[in-house]
């Protein structure tokens, strides 16, 4: 491998600035590696070689010329393909947007294009984001680098494995219920939600409005933040976008220091259904947070028990709404338009040939609880227990500076294993659905191989809305002292499986 | 609470998926396990508690009412399945059920 390919970010950086290394050559290593393990991995829907190359050559050109550049100016990136970039085709993963090429840039893509960020290509995800594997995704699945017979979690497993396979050192995802959060977890990889609103959702393809929030994916938890605070702040074309300063994730990572903060475990996540490798790692990063100087205690929420049922008729009673748009009129596939049937059997037709199975599965589901009869009994009461949520989340933080679990409760799972059994798929976003719910920042980060299959852990830590600087507080807490233990970052144990293969 | 696949028919329906025999059968048994699981948010869900349909209540979001630049018609209509006379081309519209 080339040695290039598992710097991070941050150093990636300090070498262009220093002239050691160009942007052209970061990226055509990168394009390199790609074409050496894609095929195998599946991380990238599109790769998009010569655009990248001419960007990264024209960056170097623009440092030589003395211009100020931007810390991770000349520094690749994945982009998640729900992400509108002109040029490229945006599928969302689904057969019902094949080839299609948006006439717009989403505002994150426009942000990490104006900061010299140099993008790769669009990565794999579950159709239109819905899934925990990237087995939904109509292109085909993604595998995981740990093991290439198990999934990278989802839906931004494209994204996750871009990262764990050395393919890219930064990627964008979005999180609508733990999209970043869980693949990050399952790949040994670094994954943030910010606060809802945070980062603006203008051009990116929507699954539940009131819940997708963009944010950074990335190795190290500096790296993430550095990507945090290039994509984060007030955007004027997301009527929920945050009118806020963006606070010093940066500067927190850096910090790392969680003397004196007070943790709380969430009681309610652990027990039956988490695989004791998991809980055991869990356990050893508490341990290693305390010996840190942070006070652990315990915590109850109630209502994250019932976090899961609201999410799955909150999400689709919006997937429901929001995917009326693919109406086969303005964009995307038509099918059967043979100048006798009606608009609506086109429509029909169309959505149902070009929708998968999990897509139309949420629809029906959405459509079902919105119905008249059923609204008040479904909807209404997810909407009251969503209140319950927020309200634990208020009583625990008055307690604690920031909440804890595992990222999910198992280690990658198999792929094939959880396709035909939707509720056991569901269940993987059991410990990331509650930050969604109330809007506030979270994190997966690496806390190290589950002694049972000897595959990666992820560590959830939940901070207040705005509060996002704590989840890198205690992620680059984690990381520097388990690093110390290692000997080096979780992820470089993969890298070195590879050298010595 | 048993959902049948003609139940799940005429939900497809009314959300616009034409979906064949086998996938209406195989939807509906499914469609009940999710429906029995999620039903438990009525045992904690009280008359008195207000609902929330957004993390971070924000109220009247207004933009300067400013006349800006719109996308170039050949770009958008790049994208279309079918276009005619710079315009979207649509099947007809007329004769359906309401």
């Amino acid at each position: 491998m080339n040695p290039l390919l598992m710097l991070t970010a941050s150093e990636l950086s300090q070498m262009l600035r220093a002239g050691e290394v160009s942007a052209r050559e970061i990226t055509a290593a990168h394009l390199d590696r790609i074409a050496a393990v894609d095929g195998d991995i599946h991380s990238f829907l599109a790769v998009d070689s010569e655009r990248a190359l001419a960007t990264a050559e024209a960056l170097d050109d623009r440092r030589a010329a003395g211009e100020e550049l931007d810390e991770l100016a000349g520094i690749p990136i994945a982009v998640k393909d729900l992400f509108c970039y002109t040029g490229l085709p945006t599928t969302a993963g689904s057969r019902i947007l094949e080839g299609w090429r948006p006439p717009y840039n989403a505002t994150l893509t426009e942000r990490v294009l104006d900061a010299g960020l140099v993008v790769l290509g669009k990565t794999n995800l579950d159709e239109f984001a819905m899934g925990s594997s990237t087995e939904s995704s109509g292109y085909g699945p993604t595998r995981n680098p740990w093991d290439r017979t198990r999934i990278p979690g989802g839906s931004g497993g494209g994204s996750a494995a871009a990262l764990a396979a050395f393919e890219a050192p930064l990627a964008l995802g979005t999180d609508t219920g733990g999209s970043i959060r869980q693949p990050a977890s399952v790949t040994g990889t670094v994954g943030v939600k910010p606060t809802y609103g945070a980062t603006s959702r203008y051009g990116v393809i929507a699954m539940a409005s009131s819940l997708d929030t963009p944010g950074p994916c990335a190795r190290t938890v500096l790296d993430a933040a550095l990507l945090h605070r290039v994509i984060a702040g007030w955007d004027p074309r997301d009527s929920t976008s945050i009118n806020a300063a963006v606070p010093d994730v940066v500067g927190a990572a850096r910090r790392a220091d969680v003397k004196g903060l007070r943790i709380g475990v969430v009681k309610e996540f652990g027990g039956e259904g988490y695989q004791p490798g998991v809980e055991q790692r869990f356990r050893e990063a508490l341990s290693v947070l305390e010996g840190l100087g942070a006070e652990i205690v315990e915590v109850s929420c109630p209502h994250f028990d019932y976090a899961l049922a609201t999410y799955y008729l909150i999400m689709p009673a919006e997937v429901s709404s929001n995917l009326a748009r693919f109406d086969a009129m303005r964009y995307g596939l038509r099918v059967g338009d043979d100048g006798e049937r009606s608009a609506e059997e086109v429509m029909s037709l169309t959505r149902g040939a070009g929708f998968g199975a999990e897509v139309k599965r949420r629809i029906i589901l959405g459509t079902y609880a919105l119905s008249s009869g059923y609204y008040d009994a479904y909807y209404g009461s997810a909407q009251k227990v969503r209140t319950l949520i927020v309200r634990d989340f208020e009583a625990a933080f008055e307690q604690v500076d920031v909440l804890v679990s595992p990222s999910t409760p198992t280690t990658a799972f198999g792929l094939g294993e959880r396709i035909d059994d939707p509720l056991a798929m569901y269940k993987a976003d059991l410990c990331t659905i509650p930050s969604n719910m109330a809007g506030n920042a979270a994190g997966s980060f690496p806390c190290g191989l589950s002694p049972d299959d000897g595959l990666p852990v992820g560590f959830q830590v939940m901070a207040p809305a705005l509060a996002d600087d704590r989840v890198y507080l205690v992620g680059a807490a984690l990381e520097a002292e388990l690093g110390r233990r290692w000997g080096g970052l979780l992820i470089d144990q993969l890298a070195s499986r590879e050298v010595s293969a | 609470m048993a959902i049948t696949p003609a139940e799940v028919g005429r939900l497809a329906e009314l959300a616009r998926i034409s979906m064949t025999p086998d996938e209406l059968a195989q939807l509906a048994p499914q469609l009940e396990v999710i429906l029995e699981s999620v039903a438990r948010v009525t045992e904690v869900a009280a008359g008195d508690v207000p609902p929330t349909s957004h993390a971070l209540p924000l109220t009247n979001v207004f933009r300067a009412d400013e006349v800006t630049g719109s996308l170039p018609v050949a770009d958008v209509l790049a994208a279309a399945p079918a276009a005619e006379d710079d315009r979207f081309r649509v099947p007809r519209i007329l004769g359906e059920q309401a």
